[in-house]
């Protein structure tokens, strides 16, 4: 039966919302009905869903989701509030009532079925209500105070703090400025609590206490939102193809996925690069990207990581993968190389052959997508995903400048600002044709030069503080000189 | 490196080698894990796998014994034999030892579980 329900997210990585949202509603197929329409400065959605159990499986993957809501009212005041569910007690056609009102916000009116409410009355089920104020905070006795105000709900069972059968939740929402918080909320739910979101995993999988970590790991909560978008699902065979330390392996095998890695990085592979951690002098022994697997209970999903240089061809046409999701270097704090050298007919010597460390060249990040995106046309599954970062410098963001492929359709483009001036964008791409044209590199290559256009807009603004602050010193000394003068 | 990786690695980065499959495997240190079962994944990746170079490359390190040379129409429903593919494509592991291009004889080594595929500079030139 479809029923009303609160989302209420973090209000973090916003720009992630829609796109986690999406890609768990596409993965299991899950039709929604929007009761008004989502806005990025409200971390909440209200929306209609077949059924709890649908909510249950949306709440198992998305970890943006901070809880799941079936509500039973909703209002801008809280005298409306306490109107609405008081009028829902008696309300027994079995549906919502909207009741037309002279207020623009209509919704504001809205009376839920008496049913909803009466399923949770009875003397044998315990309860608790919590409160939830979003953007103010509140002493335990106010929100006791608050709780008080329900106390018209016909709740006949036992009070019961520890797993009650029912959880109800009172949400009262005070904008997202905290600068700005007014007096009176601007808007307030009441409903009964059905699922959390995997807030949780992002402490359970926290890089400060995983096993194995390099310099540049993945934090928990985006190797997850990536791992969602992927749509990675039980029993899919995932790459990572510039692995690392293996952080969104993580998430993906979390998930059911079976994982496998590549990286050019011998040392890191092997755990034998300068330990990341502050006062760590030398890498653990079972410090390796397995390890990590194991850490977290899904080494049974751990297939392998090969050292191997991602610029040539390494797999057989025949590996076919659910899903690629990736971090490539972007040549800032990790060098964009491959296995090369400036110099013409260069020869190794038999006797330096052995523990040979080959020298490498720069592997350009416009070679580095072009090569990704084909290389995810041949080895994805028809409608499955390649999940990337794409590293930009904000002002000259342009969409149409994405990498881009004929085999492959973005799907979700999500922005997470690093900077006032540079920002990476995690790029969904869904296999949508078979038929693979090599795509030749395209010549705007210049306009992909991350790190060029980072390390010299660092250079600038490094000038321009300086600048500033001689202007600053010298108009002190001036001031002072003439203090001085004064007295 | 476990044979579900090998059915799927070539030598194609090598100058000259053109399909570079399947590479031979030498190993020094063979080590047998357990891992656990999963008859969905066995029997969507079967398909997906050559099992005569499956075949093969157990034999060649020694965990063939009982494994069927060829894998029957319906062999989803046999949960003997699924076991068995679980068992070498798995928990089977080429911890020591290395690869080799069966067209250049190129050696790839392995080591700690991890094969080497990168090439030398003079290689790629």
């Amino acid at each position: 039966m479809w029923r009303r329900y609160l989302m209420w997210f973090a209000h973090e990585h916003v720009d992630f919302r829609h796109a986690e949202m999406q890609s768990i509603l596409t993965l299991f197929n899950i039709p929604i009905k929007f009761v008004e329409k989502p806005c990025v400065l409200k971390p909440y959605w209200i929306v209609e869903l077949p059924s709890e159990e649908i909510v249950k499986k949306i709440a198992s993957r998305s970890v943006l989701i901070k809880n799941c809501i079936e509500l039973w009212g909703r209002a801008k005041t809280e005298s409306q509030l306490h109107e609405n569910l008081r009028s829902a007690l008696k309300n027994d056609t079995g549906e919502w009532i909207m009741q037309k009102s002279c207020n623009a916000d209509a919704s504001d009116r809205h009376i839920c079925p008496s049913t909803l409410i009466q399923a949770c009355c009875s003397a044998d089920k315990s309860f608790k209500v919590e409160v939830e104020t979003f953007c103010k905070h509140f002493s335990m006795q106010e929100k006791i105070a608050k709780i008080e105000s329900f106390s018209y709900l016909p709740l006949e069972g036992a009070v019961k703090l520890k797993n009650p059968d029912v959880t109800l939740a009172y949400l009262e929402f005070y904008g997202v400025d905290p600068n700005n918080v007014p007096e009176k909320p601007y808007d307030l739910f009441f409903g009964k609590w059905v699922a959390d979101g995997q807030r949780d995993l992002i402490q359970v999988h926290s890089l400060k206490k995983r096993q194995f970590i390099g310099n540049t790991s993945m934090d928990a909560q985006l190797s997850i939102i990536m791992a969602n978008q992927a749509q990675v699902k039980a029993g899919d065979m995932v790459l990572d193809p510039f692995v690392g330390s293996g952080s969104l392996l993580v998430a993906a095998a979390h998930f059911g996925a079976y994982v496998l890695g590549s990286d050019i990085d011998f040392m890191m592979l092997h755990a034998r690069t300068r330990p990341t951690r502050v006062g760590q002098k030398v890498r653990n022994k079972d410090e390796s990207i397995r390890a990590n697997m194991r850490q977290y209970g899904t080494e049974s999903r751990y297939v392998d990581v090969v050292v191997s240089d991602f610029s040539l061809p390494t797999w057989h046409e025949r590996l076919m993968l659910d899903a690629i999701i990736t971090d490539p270097p972007y040549g800032v704090r990790e060098p964009t190389e491959k296995i090369g050298i400036e110099r013409e007919n260069y020869t190794l010597s038999e006797e330096h052959l052995v523990n040979h460390i080959p020298s490498k060249v720069e592997y350009g990040l416009s070679h580095i997508y072009r090569d990704l995106l084909n290389f995810a046309a041949k080895h994805l599954v028809l409608g499955r995903r390649l999940v990337c970062w794409y590293p930009l410098v904000r002002e000259e963001y342009r969409e149409d400048q994405l990498p881009w492929h004929p085999c492959l359709k973005l799907v979700a483009n999500s922005e997470q600002v690093l900077s006032k001036l540079t920002s990476r964008r995690l790029l969904t791409y869904e296999k949508i044709h078979d038929e693979v044209p090599d795509v030749p590199i395209d010549h705007n290559g210049g306009v992909h030069n991350f790190r060029e256009k980072y390390f010299c807009m660092g250079e600038q603004t490094r000038r321009e503080r300086k600048e500033k602050r001689a202007e600053e010193m010298a108009t002190n000394a001036a001031n002072r000189a003439l203090t001085v003068n004064i007295t | 490196m476990k044979l579900i990786t090998h059915n799927m690695l070539t030598s194609k980065c090598l100058k000259g080698v053109t399909t570079g499959y399947p590479l031979s495997i030498k190993a020094t240190n063979v080590k047998v894990t357990e891992v656990d079962f999963n008859p969905e994944f066995i029997t969507r990746i079967i398909p997906k796998l050559d099992w005569d170079v499956l075949w093969s490359a157990a034999d060649s390190i020694g965990h063939s014994e009982g494994l069927p040379k060829t894998v029957e129409p319906k062999f989803e429903d046999d949960e003997e034999f699924l076991k068995k593919a679980h068992r070498v494509l798995l928990e089977i592991e080429v911890e020591e030892g290395h690869l080799t291009c069966p067209e250049s004889g190129r050696q790839f080594p392995i080591s700690k579980g991890i094969p080497n595929m990168l090439l030398t500079e003079a290689e790629v030139q």
